[in-house]
């Protein structure tokens, strides 16, 4: 409990569910919780025994051959659809010739509703609670208050101001906002919003501490996690400058109901207690040629995404006409995640 | 064959055997290594959410004593190097006391590490040939190289020499000496690559500074020697062993100037942060000043520059420093507090917070956590101990072969 009360603030919605509603469902989960755990040690014991050896010892997925993988997803597809009582498929799908992956945000037109914070956890099967784990945050940005009042104001005061009254009044400033804002309605008169997720660069330093390349890129362009292989070290989440990744500090609590049963081995399947993950560009869908989660959402069309590689793509035309900029570019992160303005 | 197991059985029942101070020493460190158990088998069944670390503030306790105790590790070297360099004659008739230390305070290193894994049942995905060695991409590989050299190296140099001393022999120096010299640029190496570990990373604007390799070196050249001197002081008491004044002179003066470095380094570091005072310099302010109505680290890092200051003003004086009875230990033992403050408290924390994101995340350790790492620390007093105790038996001439035996 210690863990919601600190490190979670319950999001909600716009007109999504109250707190209390959120606690309920909080109650009745965690029963069900219990109830799988005891059909596990009860009933397929054996089975689960073995599932866990052969997927402990198999090796990284990169390194897989075809029939390695095809084995591996299919000890998976079984176990999941065990654990979650429902066919539950998983995608081993390589990326796709002549695709880069890119991604354009247009934060003139966010108006924070969280919609693809939400989206985006429904999408990609992440802990709902203990720990809760969302990938997408939307931090609020002051539009900052100037004031004639403080114009002499500052320090010091004699023999001239050498920091004005005006300064620290956070207009656009990063650092100063936060992703915890709880308005009746958005977007607030006095704000604008600035989302962030995985940035997808393409020189990740996540990628580059990691000790045992659990992580790596992708041909596509995205920065992938091998679950099964992960340490559990958190080098990348200290090496990664846009805080984009997650740990499952507990066993991820995903609700049997709530399972979104359409995924891939490199993407949304159910992860298990001590691996880091974080946002694939919803490689599950994208690399069939559907849009992520979070763009199909997005009420205002902020949100676009497509192929670097094609003239014709959406986002292509955007990096041609628009005027666009990378977050932390002094870092040499080379993100493929654009944010642009009309 | 039959000697080598003469020595291991010889060194262990001298080891084993002792006074009653001895055995309630024992005890008391067997009793935190039991409650360890229990609070391992919480993480280990439950995972890290047993811990206080978030997303936020990742890295927390393990991650700050591994730091610490690697300088610890290192700082063997403050006795070795005198020894076979300067031929410092006193301090080379004990200089195997302090490779020991290096030994249990690397054996503590991985102890930290494998609570720190998310999943340490997979560690052997980090094995090259079985596992994936991404080394040399990974700060962290370079980490793992240096550490189990530095331990084997030691294992190597101690026991080698006390297993030739066992047999009334001289050590092979063609052989042996090479390995001391080879160690002691090793021990330089691991503090070097644990500072390179945390300051390659920009995400971590506190950290992201090329003097943390020689604030690494300068605060562990203090903390170690500082808790070698106790070491000999408590063997010296306990023992019939002779340890030399000059010996532990040496070593005090030793302590003294690398903390006049670390601190210089430190008021370097706060006005380079300070002055310009950018938003890089927000996890200095806030540990310092506290940010936000958030201010949990604060005291400890005025406790740390106050130890550190306190114990630097009272080495200066000789007086102070030769009084080996009662001064000389206490200052000691407020650099060694000091400094494993300064390293977690003032060094790791701080570096998460905030997050890149400019979120204020503060943390403290869970019971588990902190069980967990007394145990630790027990595991490696335990060691040292009897390592230490053994050896003493042999330097002394009491253990040592003879045919019938």
């Amino acid at each position: 409990m210690k863990r919601e009360d600190k490190k979670t603030t319950i999001e909600k919605n716009i007109e999504g569910s109250t707190r209390r509603d959120f606690l309920k469902k909080t109650g009745s989960l965690s029963v069900a919780g219990l109830a799988g755990v005891a059909t596990l040690m009860t009933g397929t014991k054996d089975a689960q025994a073995r599932v866990t050896w052969a997927e402990w010892f198999q090796t990284n997925y990169r390194l897989m051959t075809e029939e390695e993988k095809r084995e591996a997803i299919e000890r998976l597809e079984k176990r999941y659809s065990e654990e979650y009582g429902k066919k539950v498929t998983v995608d081993g799908r390589p990326a796709q010739k002549n695709v880069l992956f890119g991604y354009a945000l247009n934060i003139q037109k966010c108006i924070g509703c969280r919609r693809c914070v939400k989206a985006c956890v429904k999408e990609n099967n992440q802990s709902r609670h203990d720990p809760e784990i969302e990938w997408i945050r939307v931090i609020r940005m002051e539009k900052g208050k100037f004031s004639a009042e403080d114009m002499d104001k500052g320090y010091p005061s004699d023999y001239g101001i050498q920091v004005g009254g005006n300064a620290y009044k956070n207009a656009g400033v990063v650092l100063e906002g936060q992703h915890y804002y709880q308005p009746e309605r958005v977007p607030e008169k006095d704000a604008f919003y600035f989302p962030i997720q995985c940035m997808q660069c393409e020189k990740p330093p996540c990628v580059k501490v990691c000790p045992v390349r659990t992580t790596y890129r992708e041909p596509d362009g995205i920065v992938v996690i091998d679950y099964n292989w992960c340490i559990g070290c958190r080098m990348c989440m200290g090496a990664c400058p846009y805080w984009a990744r997650r740990f499952n500090w507990g066993e991820p609590n995903l609700p049997k109901e709530e399972m979104n049963p359409d995924t891939h081995y490199l993407g949304n399947r159910p992860r298990m207690k001590g691996v880091v993950e974080k946002c694939t560009f919803c490689l599950q869908r994208t690399r069939k040629g559907r849009y992520t989660a979070c763009v199909e959402v997005c009420p205002v069309g902020a949100r676009k995404f497509g192929n670097l590689l094609d003239p014709e793509s959406e986002v292509r035309r955007i990096l041609e006409r628009k005027r666009v900029f990378r977050l932390r570019v002094d870092l040499n992160t080379f993100p493929k995640f654009f944010y642009f303005i009309d | 064959m039959k000697r080598f197991t003469s020595f291991v059985v010889s060194f262990l029942c001298y080891a084993l055997r002792g006074g009653a101070k001895y055995y309630a020493w024992l005890s008391f460190l067997g009793f935190f290594i039991l409650i360890m158990l229990f609070t391992t088998y919480q993480q280990l069944t439950k995972g890290l959410i047993v811990t206080n670390l978030t997303d936020q503030v990742t890295w927390g306790v393990y991650l700050s004593n591994f730091v610490f105790l690697v300088g610890v590790a290192a700082a063997a070297v403050t006795v070795v190097f005198p020894s076979y360099v300067y031929h410092h004659k006193k301090l080379k008739e004990i200089v195997v006391l302090g490779e020991l230390l290096a030994i249990a305070a690397v054996t503590m290193c991985i102890i930290f590490v494998l609570y720190h894994m998310g999943r340490p049942d997979r560690l052997w995905h980090i094995i090259p040939g079985i596992g994936i060695f991404n080394w040399p991409n990974s700060m962290l590989t370079w980490d793992v190289l240096v550490l189990n050299g530095y331990l084997l190296l030691n294992l190597f140099c101690a026991f080698y020499y006390l297993y030739k001393k066992y047999n009334g022999q001289e050590v092979n120096k063609a052989v042996y000496m090479p390995v001391v010299y080879v160690s002691i640029v090793w021990a330089l190496s691991i503090h070097t690559v644990t500072a390179f570990l945390l300051n390659t990373m920009p995400a971590r604007p506190m950290w992201f500074h090329s003097m943390m390799p020689i604030r690494f070196i300068s605060t562990a050249f203090a903390s170690g020697p500082a808790l070698i001197i106790i070491a000999f002081l408590i063997i010296r008491n306990n023992t019939e062993l002779k340890i030399s004044d000059e010996a532990i002179d040496l070593l005090s003066q030793i302590v003294v100037w690398c903390l006049g470095i670390a601190l210089f380094l430190a008021m370097s570091e706060i006005v380079t942060e300070l002055y310009p005072s950018t938003e890089h310099s927000y996890s200095l302010k806030y540990l310092m000043f506290g940010k936000h109505g958030l201010s949990k680290l604060v005291p400890w890092f005025w406790t740390s520059i106050i130890l550190m200051i306190t114990a630097f003003v009272m080495l200066l004086v000789p007086r102070i420093r030769k009084d080996q009875r009662f001064l000389l230990p206490l200052a000691c033992a407020i650099t060694f507090i000091g400094i494993w403050i300064e390293k977690g408290m003032g060094l790791v924390l701080p570096g998460f917070i905030p997050s890149p994101i400019g979120e204020f995340t503060e943390y403290s350790p869970s019971w588990v956590e902190i069980f967990n790492s007394l145990g630790a620390w027990a595991v490696g007093l335990f060691m040292f101990t009897i390592m230490v105790k053994g050896a003493v038996g042999i330097l002394l001439g009491e253990v040592k072969y003879s045919e019938g035996a």
